[in-house]
């Protein structure tokens, strides 16, 4: 802990600031409030109720109106200071509000009813979080079911692919075969066709095959990517040669060279792929938008899409679900991402 | 009964032939060392007869069959990398025992074993460790391991000791020695280092190019070289070679290309007059003496105490190095004269490199 603090207060200068302290913690900063900053806003609008999202201008941190229940009345009356008049500083319940006239009750005294200008009235707010915008999700929309099929799209996805592009990248690596040059040629040259131009004939590849309204529909044209068997290669090529004879020696079969071998060996780049793989899939938009048209079907990132319609926006749905949608990837991040480092750093050598 | 026998065995890469028709029989319970120069094939063959590598051409019998289409892992050899090869995310015990759990070893079996074998090798105390906790010499005892603890019928060593130090290379070399008295398998092992053959050995190939150039015991490869390569791979320091021509009256007398004559032993060489051959003595048997027929400057010396490298030319700056026991009286830039003490001298015809030696 104490070391963290020291990091984190380290100065160039000796008991004052030297400038160059003054300009590394201003960019660091600066860099912290651009990264950090549209996700703190998204987590505190996501606790806004609409009328304080309407706003204009904007506040910080979610407030809300504070409320009373007063005798007589069926609902909680809204609470406003008196600026002005007779009773200016008490503390009155709205009972009604019309052509810029309100009608209000002291707390205390329910039966006599006061009218004024509205414009004497100043509401009292305290800073309220509206989680209904977060309940309302389970409530009216179907959010454990989305989530269901994003977190299955993801996690069959990465697993099919983590397996079928080691295979290739061990294949590519290990085996000396005729046209294995141009086979890798191949995989790397799919890099630089943008997914965008294969869109249509992946679309009625899938159609032809019935997949589509299907989660394996998203999943299975996902399931080999060129980058990924490219990167497993470069990780597996280190690996000497001379373990998988030894291994021969030792009578394993090549699959379980591939298992017992291959596989713990180039673990760090697996994790890195892994990784690289779970964000894909889960902050995947365009190609479940096409398979997928049933809104049981639906991923977090489609749900969040039919959200915005065309006339209007359910903006507290919308922002509490994206912050839902952000939780599990930034949990998968922050457990997974010093393997990205060592595994970037081992995959270039020794 | 694990012998190997090697019937013409040939491998081309393309239009290279690395391996050139070798045939070649070790016996069992040999101890046979593949000696030459990187890049003579040595270790291809090895790997050809361990089955990782195929063969192009020819026949590999082990213990009476032909494996020349059996997988290597069915041979029945067991391997040692000149890089080890351990397994780098198992343990020491996890390494040895892959191989045995492969063919379904019982758990106990496996567990006696590994321990036997560690004893001996004395890992025992490494066994939980990683290949990478572990010194050089240690590493190449579990590769050792590895390879006992299958009780393999035939060791294959390639290149082991290439990565250890000087003195501890020294240790393992008496190890494996002693490793193959005991176990009295048959071990073919791969070096380029002659002093590596030349102590271990019961046999020794010497190989170049991909050819077979003498198969034999050691002293008898270093008593009869059959050529002029195998006479200056074996032994060291090299043994020295002199240019000349067999004399057109006397056959006993070789005119050395410097214009100087010396008499050859009058029996046991098959040469003609006026044929061009080169005499090679060895550095022990060409010593300084008065009247010597050959005339050397002499370069640099090394005294080490108990026995002295001369360096020099002779005056066609041929290069010679004399090996004489004990301190010598000879200084650097002085002109002596020099000759062989012994008979132990070698005459090769210098058109074909092969000896002339009769019998």
């Amino acid at each position: 802990m104490s070391r963290i603090f020291s990091f984190l207060t380290a100065t160039r200068g000796k008991g004052r600031l030297h400038w160059t302290d003054w300009v590394s913690y201003g960019y660091l900063l600066f860099g912290v409030l651009l990264m950090f900053g549209p996700v703190v806003w998204l987590v505190l609008s996501s606790f806004k109720t609409p009328n304080e999202l309407d706003r204009f201008p904007p506040r910080f941190l979610p407030y809300a109106q504070d409320v009373a229940e007063v005798e007589g009345f069926e609902e909680p009356l809204l609470l406003f200071t008196v600026t002005e008049g007779d009773l200016a500083g008490q503390i009155v319940a709205q009972t009604r509000r019309a052509a810029g006239r309100a009608e209000v009750v002291l707390p205390d005294d329910p039966e006599n009813r006061i009218r004024m200008p509205a414009a004497n009235l100043e509401a009292i707010e305290g800073i309220a979080f509206a989680t209904e915008n977060y309940t309302s999700l389970f409530e009216r929309f179907n959010f454990l079911r989305f989530f269901w099929n994003s977190t299955f799209i993801t996690v069959m996805a990465t697993l099919i692919m983590l397996l079928v592009n080691s295979m290739a990248a061990f294949a590519l690596s290990k085996y000396q075969f005729r046209g294995r040059t141009a086979v890798l040629l191949m995989v790397v040259g799919t890099l630089m066709i943008p997914q965008t131009v294969v869109l249509v004939p992946l679309f009625l590849i899938t159609f032809e095959l019935g997949m589509l309204n299907s989660l394996w529909g998203v999943i299975i044209p996902g399931a080999a990517t060129p980058t990924g068997v490219f990167l497993l290669r470069q990780y597996m090529i280190t690996i000497p040669d001379e373990i998988l004879d030894a291994a021969r020696m030792d009578k394993a079969s090549e699959w379980k060279i591939f298992w017992r071998i291959i596989i713990p060996l180039s673990a760090p780049a697996i994790a890195v792929l892994a990784i690289l793989a779970i964000m894909w899939r889960w902050n995947d938009f365009l190609w479940p938008l096409i398979v997928l048209t049933r809104s049981e079907n639906f991923t977090l990132q489609l749900a969040l899409n039919s959200f915005q319609g065309e006339l209007q926006t359910d903006w507290p749905s919308l922002l509490a679900m994206t912050v839902l949608t952000l939780l599990p990837i930034a949990a998968v991040f922050m457990f997974l991402q010093k393997y990205i480092a060592t595994g970037i750093a081992s995959t270039g050598g020794k | 009964m694990a012998s190997i026998e090697l019937r013409d065995v040939r491998k081309s890469y393309g239009a290279a032939d690395v391996i050139k028709g070798i045939d070649l029989n070790v016996a069992h319970g040999e101890f046979c060392v593949f000696v030459g120069p990187s890049g003579c094939g040595k270790s291809t063959l090895l790997r050809m007869i361990s089955g990782l590598e195929d063969i192009t051409g020819g026949e590999v019998v082990i213990g009476g069959d032909v494996v020349n289409s059996i997988p290597a892992a069915d041979r029945g050899l067991a391997m040692v990398f000149q890089s080890y090869a351990l397994y780098p995310h198992m343990t020491v015990r996890q390494n040895l025992s892959f191989g045995l759990e492969n063919i379904n070893t019982p758990k106990s079996e496996i567990a006696t074993k590994i321990d036997e074998v560690s004893k001996m090798l004395q890992i025992d105390m490494l066994l939980d460790r990683r290949p990478k906790d572990l010194s050089g010499g240690q590493r190449q005892r579990v590769a050792i391991g590895r390879a006992v603890v299958r009780e393999p019928r035939v060791f294959l060593f390639d290149e082991p000791l290439s990565n250890l130090d000087a003195e501890l290379r020294v240790d393992m070399r008496g190890e494996i020695a002693a490793l193959h008295r005991r176990l009295g398998n048959t071990m073919i092992y791969v070096t380029h280092d002659q002093v590596e053959a030349m102590t271990m050995a019961d046999k020794i190939a010497v190989l170049r190019l991909g050819e077979l150039e003498q198969f034999g015991a050691p002293l008898e490869l270093y008593n009869r070289p059959e050529n002029i390569f195998v006479a200056g791979f074996i032994g060291s320091p090299k043994m020295n070679f002199v240019a000349g021509r067999v004399a057109e009256g006397d056959r006993t007398v070789l005119e050395v290309a410097t214009g100087e004559r010396m008499v050859l032993p009058s029996g046991g060489f098959a040469q003609r007059p006026g044929q061009a051959v080169t005499l090679g003595v060895r550095p022990v048997d060409l010593q300084p003496v008065q009247g010597g027929t050959l005339t050397m400057q002499v370069r640099s010396v090394e005294q080490l105490g108990g026995e002295s490298y001369i360096y020099g030319h002779l005056t066609d700056a041929t290069p010679i190095t004399l090996h004489s026991p004990g301190q010598t009286q000879v200084n650097m830039e002085e002109t002596i004269q020099i000759g062989p003490i012994n008979d132990q001298l070698h005459l090769f015809d210098t058109e074909t490199g092969r000896t002339l030696r009769m019998d």
